[in-house]
C-alpha cells in the first residue's frame, strides 16, 4: 500500500516523504513539509475506514504500548482503533494496574518496559516533558498522546486534517481559539500548528487564563470574545475545567458563559461558513451552548472520526511509512 | 612550616593592594605581606605568572545536607566540592533533616567539619522550630554553639509577624536574617519563571514580583526594627530596585546573587536540552531583563555578594518530570570560572570587585574572619588562573551530586590552589604552582 498515491496526484505529493524524527513529541518539532506529509497520508488513512474490512497490514508485526498515566476514552480508544486497523500488537497500561502505584519512576516503568522491546510507546501524562524525559531514555518510538499543559500534537493535526477537508487549506484563514488558555496542551499544539501553516490565529479568554507572553507565539490575544470571532472561519472552543473557580480564575461558570461562551448569537458574527470546533470532552452551556454543539456548523464528531485517520498516518510514518512494508 | 609565596600579583582590597607581594605563611597564619622577602628557612614557592593570590573565596549560601540527607552531600564532601571550587570557608543552611533549629545539629555539623577539616563551615541556624514558620528557635544557644546567622531558607519566614521578630531578636546579637524571599501564594506551584518559555512548554511559572513582594516585605521591616536584613540568591529586576531604593533609604539591607541567575535565563528551559532538570532551581532561571539586571547590579556595586546556592540531589531525584523534581543545582565548582569569564573577563568588572563580591563581603555580612590578607590573620587564600582554559565537566565534580547545567561548558579562568589555615588543600596540576 502507497497511501500517498491513492488519493493524491503525484504534482500535489508532500516535498517530503518521512519524518526526520523518531517520535512525535510536539508540533514544535514539526516543519511545514512534514505537518502535510501526516495530513496527506492521513487521507490515504481515512478511506479504510469506509471499506467492509478496516485492515491493512502496514503496521503487522510491530508491538504498540499505549501508555496513559491520565485518564482518556477518547485519545486513547482513538489510538487503539488506529493501531488495531494497522495490524499492530497493541497493549494498554492504565495507570491503576501499573506499578506506578507502587512508587516506581516514570523512567523505570519506561526502562522495563522498553526491555520488552516495543517499537512504539503511546505516552499520556500530567507532566510537562514527560514525552521528552522517555524519549532520551528510550530506543522506542514515543508518540506524545498530552503531556501536562504543554503539547497534543496529534489534537492539533486532527484538527488541521478537519479544517482542510472543508477548506482546502489553512493559510490565510482566521481560527478564533477561546477558553482555559492557560491549561491547555490543545491550545499549545494547535497555536503552532495553524501560525506554521499560515492561518490568522485569534486566542481569546479572560485575562487570568492567558498564558504569559501569548502574542509571541504569533497570535492575536483578546479578551473580547466578540474580536476573536466576527469574520472567523473557524471557532475552536476549549474545555473549561470546573476547578478553575476554585482557583479564583473567574467567578463562576454561569458568568463565564455569559462572557465567553460560544452562544448562536456570537456565532452570527462569524463566516456563513464557519466551523465549531471542540476537543473534548465538552462543559454544554459553559463554554459552548448546546444549540452550537448540535448545531449545522459543528463538525466535533468528525473531529473524533478524523482522529483515528491521523493517528493511523502518525503510527505508519513513525514506523517508516512504504520502506518498512517493503521490508517486512 | 613555612611557606614563602613568591612573586604573585596580590589582590586584597581590605588592604588596598593589588601588586605584586610576597607572602610567608608561618604555621596557619599568615606572617607577612611585603616585596622581596628573603626566604629565611622557608619553603619557597614561585608563584607562576598570571595567577592571582586572593583573600579566601567565602560562599555563604550552600547546603551541606547533613544531617540527613547524605545521599545528596555530606559535610565531607561538600566541603570538598568548596575547597575544589576555590572556597576556603561556607556558610551552610539549616534545612537539613532534622532542621538545624537547636545546638546539637549546629554541633553536629561543627563536628562533621572538623572530622573532614577542608574548608571552614560556618552553620546558619534556623529563624523558627523546624523552620515551620510558629515559633522562634533557640536563636542564642545556635549563636553559641557557632551559628552566624539565621534564615528559614528553602520557605520565606511564615509571617511578617515572625520575620519581625527574627529581625529584632538576632539584632541583638548583631546576627544578619538571610531571606528566601518569596509570596507563597505567587509562587502557588510554580517550577520556573512566568514567561514566554514557561508558557511554551507548559510550566507553571511565578513572576519576578513573586520575589520581590518577599524584598519589600524585608526591607520595611529591617528598616522598622533597625536590624540587618539579607536577600538571598536574588533574581528578579524588581527585587534588585527595592534593594536599591532601601540601600539608599540607609537600611541595613544586602543581597547575594547566584552565578546561575547571572548566566543563564529561561531560554534554557527550552535548549539545547528540552526540561533538563538541571535547570530548575528557585528562584527559577528569569528572563533575559532579569540576568542584565542582575549584571548591572553586580557592576554598579548594588550586589553584595556572589553565593552559589549549591543545592545538590541525587541523579535519581532529578531524573522524573520537570515538575517533579527538586529545585536546585550544586555551584561550588563552577562559581569562579563563571566569575571570571562572564564578569571579569566580560569587561564588568575587575578583579578587587569581583574578591569583593567573593570574599570581602560575605565576610563581612556574617561577621566572620577572613576577606582579607592581613598580617597574623589565618592563612585562608584562594589562588586564581584568570587566563586557565577551564571545561566544566559534572562527572568530575568533587560534590557527590553531580546536577549541574553547566557540564561541558568551556570557560576562562579557573582555581589554581585553595589554602585553608595555611594548608594546601586544593591544588591545580594544570597551572603548575607547587605547594
Amino acid at each position: 500500500m502507497s497511501p500517498q498515491a491513492t488519493v493524491h496526484d503525484i504534482d500535489q505529493r508532500p516535498a517530503v516523504t518521512s519524518l526526520r524524527s523518531k517520535d512525535l513529541l510536539g508540533i514544535s518539532e514539526l516543519t511545514p513539509d512534514e505537518i502535510t506529509l501526516i495530513l496527506d497520508t492521513a487521507d490515504a488513512m481515512k478511506e479504510i475506514a469506509s471499506r467492509p474490512i478496516k485492515k491493512v497490514p502496514a503496521l503487522r508485526g510491530k508491538t504498540v504500548v499505549n501508555l496513559f498515566f491520565e485518564p482518556s476514552t477518547r485519545t486513547r480508544t482513538s489510538f487503539e482503533i488506529a493501531e488495531k486497523r494497522l495490524s499492530a500488537d497493541t497493549l494498554n497500561i492504565a495507570i491503576a494496574t501499573s506499578s506506578v502505584v507502587k512508587g516506581e519512576t516514570l523512567a523505570d516503568t519506561a526502562l522495563n518496559l522498553e526491555a520488552m522491546h516495543p517499537d512504539m510507546i503511546v505516552l499520556r501524562h500530567s507532566s510537562s516533558g514527560a514525552c521528552h524525559l522517555l524519549s532520551r531514555i528510550c530506543r522506542s518510538a514515543i508518540i506524545n498522546a498530552g503531556d501536562g499543559m504543554h503539547e497534543h500534537p496529534t489534537q492539533a493535526l486532527l484538527d488541521a486534517f478537519t479544517i482542510r477537508e472543508r477548506k482546502r487549506q489553512l493559510k490565510g484563514l482566521k481560527v478564533a481559539i477561546i477558553g482555559d488558555l492557560l491549561h491547555s496542551r490543545v491550545l499549545r499544539s494547535n497555536i503552532l500548528l495553524l501560525t506554521r501553516m499560515g492561518a490568522d490565529v485569534w486566542v481569546c479568554g479572560p485575562p487570568t487564563l492567558m498564558p504569559a507572553d501569548i502574542r509571541r507565539f504569533g497570535v492575536n490575544a483578546t479578551s473580547s470574545i466578540e474580536a476573536a470571532v466576527t469574520g472567523a472561519d473557524v471557532i475552536m472552543l476549549l474545555r473549561i475545567q470546573l476547578e478553575r473557580m476554585e482557583g479564583a480564575y473567574f467567578p463562576s461558570l454561569r458568568e463565564y458563559f455569559n462572557v465567553f461562551g460560544m452562544s448562536e448569537a456570537r456565532m452570527k458574527l462569524a463566516q456563513p461558513d464557519v466551523m465549531i470546533m471542540h476537543p473534548g470532552p465538552m462543559n454544554r452551556g459553559v463554554e459552548i451552548a448546546s444549540e452550537v454543539a448540535d448545531g449545522p456548523y459543528s463538525v466535533i464528531l468528525d473531529q473524533v472520526a478524523n482522529g483515528v485517520a491521523v493517528r493511523m498516518a502518525v503510527l505508519y510514518l513513525l514506523a517508516g511509512g512504504a520502506e518498512h512494508e517493503e521490508a517486512a | 612550616m613555612k611557606r614563602l609565596l613568591k612573586g604573585g600579583r596580590v589582590v586584597d582590597p581590605v588592604n588596598g593592594i593589588d601588586g605584586v607581594r610576597d607572602i610567608l605563611i608561618d604555621g596557619e597564619r599568615i606572617a607577612r605581606i611585603a616585596s622581596n622577602l628573603p626566604a629565611d628557612g622557608a619553603t619557597v614557592v614561585e608563584v607562576p605568572d598570571g595567577l592571582v593570590i586572593c583573600p579566601g573565596f567565602i560562599d555563604m549560601h550552600v547546603h551541606l545536607r547533613e544531617p540527613g540527607q547524605e545521599h545528596k552531600e555530606t559535610v565531607a564532601t561538600g566541603t570538598a566540592s568548596a575547597v575544589a571550587g576555590g572556597f576556603t570557608a561556607v556558610a551552610c543552611m539549616p534545612n537539613t533533616n532534622p532542621v538545624n533549629d537547636n545546638a546539637n545539629v549546629t554541633t553536629y555539623i561543627l563536628d562533621k567539619a572538623r572530622e573532614a577539616n577542608l574548608a571552614r563551615v560556618y552553620p546558619i541556624g534556623a529563624v523558627s522550630r523546624g523552620s515551620q514558620g510558629e515559633l522562634l528557635a533557640d536563636i542564642a544557644d545556635m549563636r553559641n554553639a557557632g551559628c552566624v546567622a539565621i534564615t528559614d531558607d528553602g520557605h520565606p519566614v511564615k509571617t511578617a509577624i515572625l520575620l519581625r521578630r527574627a529581625l529584632e531578636y538576632a539584632g541583638m546579637f548583631g546576627m544578619p536574617v538571610i531571606e528566601h524571599c518569596e509570596d507563597p501564594s505567587l509562587k502557588g506551584d510554580a517550577v520556573a519563571h512566568e514567561g514566554y518559555y514557561a508558557a511554551s512548554l507548559g510550566l507553571r511559572g511565578m513572576p519576578g514580583a513573586c520575589e520581590a513582594l518577599g524584598v519589600e516585605r524585608g526591607v520595611l521591616l529591617a528598616e522598622l526594627t533597625g536590624s540587618s536584613f539579607h536577600v538571598a540568591h536574588m533574581s528578579a529586576r524588581a527585587s534588585l530596585r527595592a534593594v536599591r531604593k532601601a540601600k539608599e533609604a540607609g537600611v541595613h539591607v544586602t543581597c547575594e546573587v547566584a552565578p546561575h541567575h547571572f548566566t543563564l535565563t529561561d531560554e534554557a528551559l527550552a535548549a539545547p536540552v528540552a526540561y533538563d532538570t538541571n535547570t530548575k532551581m528557585n528562584p527559577p532561571l528569569r528572563e533575559a531583563a532579569d540576568r542584565d539586571a542582575m549584571l548591572d547590579g553586580i557592576s554598579d556595586g548594588s550586589v553584595d555578594a556572589i553565593a552559589t546556592d549549591h543545592a545538590p540531589h541525587h541523579y535519581d531525584e532529578k531524573k522524573v518530570e520537570y515538575d517533579r523534581a527538586p529545585f536546585g543545582i550544586v555551584g561550588l565548582e563552577t562559581a569562579v570560572p563563571l566569575s571570571l569569564d562572564r564578569l571579569v573577563h566580560a569587561g564588568r568588572i575587575r578583579l578587587s570587585r569581583m574578591v569583593e563580591l567573593l570574599s570581602v563581603n560575605p565576610a563581612r555580612i556574617l561577621n566572620v574572619p577572613g576577606g582579607t590578607l592581613s598580617e597574623g590573620a589565618p592563612a585562608d587564600i584562594t589562588i586564581i588562573a584568570p587566563d586557565l582554559k577551564v571545561r566544566i565537566e559534572a562527572a568530575k565534580l568533587r560534590s557527590r551530586s553531580k546536577n549541574t547545567p553547566f557540564d561541558g561548558w568551556e570557560l576562562r579562568g579557573g582555581v589554581a590552589a585553595t589554602l585553608v589555615g595555611g594548608r594546601p588543600l586544593y591544588v591545580n596540576a594544570e597551572t603548575r604552582i607547587s605547594l
